[in-house]
């Protein structure tokens, strides 16, 4: 394996979506489009940026999300920090909007406690999970280590984290602190990689780390020239590159 | 009050693959049909294109064209002395909403169950004994026979435009495709796809251990097509966004560009988007459907469609509940093990390992969605010998690979930590370098693996949530081990840098995805005693009420349940026509 030719990108893509189209134009009319799409794609698309500032974390709840998402991604060789690479923005635009406000939520009680394998068992949509359990992680931070999150030691970091992860904290008015570090988790990971529309993955940072080519997959031609270990790489696209 | 409309001749609940089968096999007939479907229209070149259709967390992390679980849902829990709660979101599977239902988001994977899977209980007697089969395990016959049903496989096949290799045609061996597999009529409609850098190497050590691997069937399309109705499929482009998306190719075997287009073609049948089905409404003899009861979901107004014909075709879980809403047949009870409706109810086990290679990249993006390389050697291979296992069933094993969509897929090796400088680095490092190999697992009936009404929680309708009761058994328990000591001996032999350990199922949980393979509930066979539908589909209680769809499988097997799931509705379809309509009444 060796790193195959880096110029292997937006020619390779045009190339393959020659053959993208003449397949699909023999199949189903509607495929034209898709030509429109890629021939501005090769026009650079400006970068989508998004405003700063926040639509649903208040001054504190920003510190806690901004600290969690820089502990988790520290800047390093990879990558910016969580919050340059938009991973807190994105977490605010989630809560912010419908997902946050309970979206496809089946929210009729009673309310059980169940067992894991039952899963999500809260009367709380997103939105209010993290409203509650960051104010209850502050609250469980300054007692046992004096502080709010935001103003612990790496190390205190790392042991809340782990301890919530690990289901060994019950936050104040027992609120489950698992739950609460599943969604936190989860939306972490939506935010360094899903696409950059979402106001995470800035710059495509995180497709960058992985070398995910990102939207634009036409690979009819490409299966065939890489299916002997060797690696394919792309800039990656995002939906916005090709709007 | 409900508003009662003029009668038709058939009803079809729902227009998915099955309800689109239906539909356009029953056009011709020139009588006047109405498809009623839950939710709206889709549209390939507007909700598929592109690069709108290529967002991870909206379709995939979001769900957004699976079933919306703030409006209907299933309580679960893995046995009768659990208190069960409410599936709050979706998680373990995803069924589909809208026109093509999860026709439209499936992968494509279609096998042919063989005759030794549809005539289950009389093959393990005759050759293992009675006794083999555990006394909780209310294993039965489909009342069909692999011949009866190798037309109709053959039908969907083509239909779908599946790519694959033949095995076995009419008795004879077909190299390079699966030696296990029951014989065929002819050759897949479309050669198998490329294969991948993963399943060439799994394909190479599996074969060295004396292994029979093959390309796996799928209604990917290798190559441009157009099926026996003159609909045109497009090139497969390896996108990586096949299951849980729509193709914007036209590419993957959907209802949407097949059997539903074709079925609209004909003036008499009309689809009705928007319309919830709350109830099959009977006669005072109780032996007779009249039609259904919806409600439009667009203004809430409650609507009754009288019809000669009902054809229960939406996903297996939801027709079983619209049965048990609706007192079709008599529900299940395990305690004194009486009833029909909600018995056999069984879902998919199996194990996985991921392997770690330093030297070699899989370009996990550059992939479709059911493509692969299997092995059938324990699984549809009648001859593997099960006496010394102790188990029913089996397991294939493959190498696919259908994604690497970096939301949900980021392989690391055991040990590594869930974030920080070392988790970024092992994730960059090993991302292009992964394989999994998975095995997909049977899971045999269990006298309390069943479904029944919920006594608790109810949809946005007003109707009782289902509720559904099930764990893993023995039977999987023991299929799950020996696959996850096969795939552990292959990897090995693979000789990967790293690799996990492998991870056999343990008890069902709703969180993780594992599969959309629900099955049973409303099982077809030979006996009324124990079964709701015959060979046919055709409830034995009311005989102008058809049920397809999984829900029929009396047990799941390894395997993918598509195949069987078209087959049969393409069966069922025929008959009606050419029997039932003539002489309406029981076909058995």
């Amino acid at each position: 394996m060796a790193d195959e030719n880096p110029q292997v990108g937006r020619r390779e893509f045009l190339t393959g979506v020659g053959v993208a189209g003449a397949a699909a134009a023999t199949a189903l009319a509607p495929v034209a489009p898709a030509q429109a799409q890629v021939i501005q794609a090769a026009a650079p698309a400006p970068a989508a940026k998004l405003p700063d500032g926040y639509m649903f974390l208040h001054p504190q709840e920003a510190q806690f999300v901004e600290a969690v998402v820089d502990h988790m991604v520290p800047k390093d060789e990879l990558t910016p920090s969580g919050t340059d690479m938009g991973i807190a923005t994105f977490i605010d635009r989630a809560l912010g909007g419908s997902w946050g406000k309970g979206d496809r939520l089946y929210s009729q009680g009673p309310w059980g406690k169940g067992t894991a394998n039952q899963g999500y068992q809260l009367p709380f949509a997103p939105a209010g999970l993290y409203r509650a359990a960051i104010e209850g992680s502050n609250a469980y931070c300054r007692k046992t280590f004096g502080k709010t999150f935001d103003q612990c030691s790496a190390d205190q970091k790392e042991t809340f984290l782990k301890d919530l992860a690990g289901g060994k904290i019950v936050l104040s008015g027992g609120l489950p602190g698992r739950a609460f570090f599943d969604l936190l988790y989860q939306n972490v990971m939506e935010g360094m990689f899903a696409d950059p529309i979402y106001g995470g993955n800035k710059d495509k940072v995180g497709w960058k780390m992985l070398g995910f080519p990102g939207v634009y997959a036409n690979n009819a031609e490409n299966i065939k020239k890489f299916s002997d270990g060797r690696r394919f790489v792309a800039d990656p696209t995002s939906i916005a590159d090709m709007s | 009050m409900a508003t009662k409309l003029p009668p038709v001749d058939i009803v079809i609940v729902g227009m998915g693959w099955t309800g689109g089968i239906m539909a356009k096999e029953l056009g011709p007939t020139g009588l006047k049909i109405v498809v009623l479907e839950r939710g709206g229209q889709r549209s390939p070149q507007n909700d598929f294109a592109v690069p709108l259709i290529r967002d991870e967390l909206r379709f995939s992390q979001r769900h957004d064209m699976m079933m919306d679980t703030s409006v209907d849902t299933y309580t679960i829990r893995n046995n009768p002395s659990e208190t069960a709660l409410p599936m709050r979101r979706l998680g373990s599977f995803l069924p589909g909403e809208g026109v093509g239902g999860a026709g439209v988001h499936w992968n494509g994977v279609t096998w042919r169950w063989p005759d030794h899977e549809l005539r289950i209980r009389t093959k393990y007697e005759e050759r293992y004994g009675r006794s083999f089969i555990p006394g909780d395990m209310p294993l039965q016959d489909w009342g069909i026979s692999g011949p009866e049903l190798e037309p109709y496989y053959d039908k969907f096949e083509y239909t779908a435009g599946v790519s694959g290799r033949a095995g076995n045609i009419k008795g004879q061996i077909q190299k390079g495709g699966n030696p296990f597999e029951d014989p065929r009529s002819r050759d897949y409609p479309l050669p198998p796809l490329v294969q991948n850098h993963a399943g060439q190497l799994f394909a190479k050590t599996a074969a060295e251990l004396g292994y029979h691997p093959y390309t796996r069937p799928t209604a990917n399309a290798s190559q441009p097509y157009t099926n026996p109705d003159g609909m045109k499929i497009g090139q497969c482009q390896y996108c990586g966004f096949c299951e849980r998306f729509g193709c914007e190719a036209n590419a993957k075997g959907s209802p949407l560009i097949t059997v539903i287009p074709v079925a609209l073609r004909n003036p008499n049948v009309e689809l009705r988007t928007y319309t919830w089905v709350t109830k099959v409404l009977k006669d005072s003899t109780g032996k007779k459907a009249t039609g259904v009861l919806y409600t439009n979901v667009l203004t809430g107004e409650e609507v009754e469609q009288p019809a000669d014909l009902v054809i229960i075709s939406a996903y297996g879980l939801a027709n079983v509940h619209l049965m048990l809403l609706s007192g079709i047949g008599k529900p299940y009870d395990p305690e004194t093990q009486t009833g029909i409706i909600g018995k056999n109810y069984a879902y998919q086990a199996g194990a996985n390992i991921n392997l770690f290679f330093e030297d070699k990249s899989f370009n996990p993006f550059i992939a479709t969605g059911g493509w692969g390389t299997s092995i059938d050697d324990i699984h549809t291979n009648w001859e593997f010998d099960r006496a010394p296992h102790g188990f029913i069933g089996g397991a294939y094993i493959s190498v696919g690979g259908s994604n690497g969509r970096p939301i949900t897929y980021r392989p690391v090796p055991p040990g590594t930590p869930q974030w920080g400088s070392d988790w970024k680095r092992a994730t960059a490092k090993w991302y292009n370098n992964a394989l999994t190999i998975g095995a997909s697992a049977s899971v045999m009936p269990n006298r309390y693996n069943y479904l029944e009404l919920d006594k608790t929680y109810t949809n946005r309708f007003g109707s009782p949530l289902m509720r559904m009761t099930f764990d893993f058994k023995e039977n999987e328990k023991k299929i799950n081990l020996h696959a996850a000591k096969i795939i552990g001996d292959i990897a090995k032999a693979m000789n990967p840098t790293r690799m996990s350990n492998p991870a056999p199922r343990q008890s069902w949980s709703v969180v993780p995805y594992q599969s959309t393979h629900n099955t049973g509930g409303a099982v077809m066979g030979a006996d009324p005693a124990n079964s709701a539908l015959n060979k046919y589909l055709q409830s034995w209680d009311l005989s102008n009420v058809f049920v397809t769809g999984a829900s029929a499988f009396p047990h799941n097997s390894g395997y993918n349940p598509t195949g069987p799931v078209g087959a049969l509705a393409f069966m069922s379809a025929e008959v009606i026509r050419d029997k039932y309509l003539k002489n309406p009444g029981p076909l058995i």
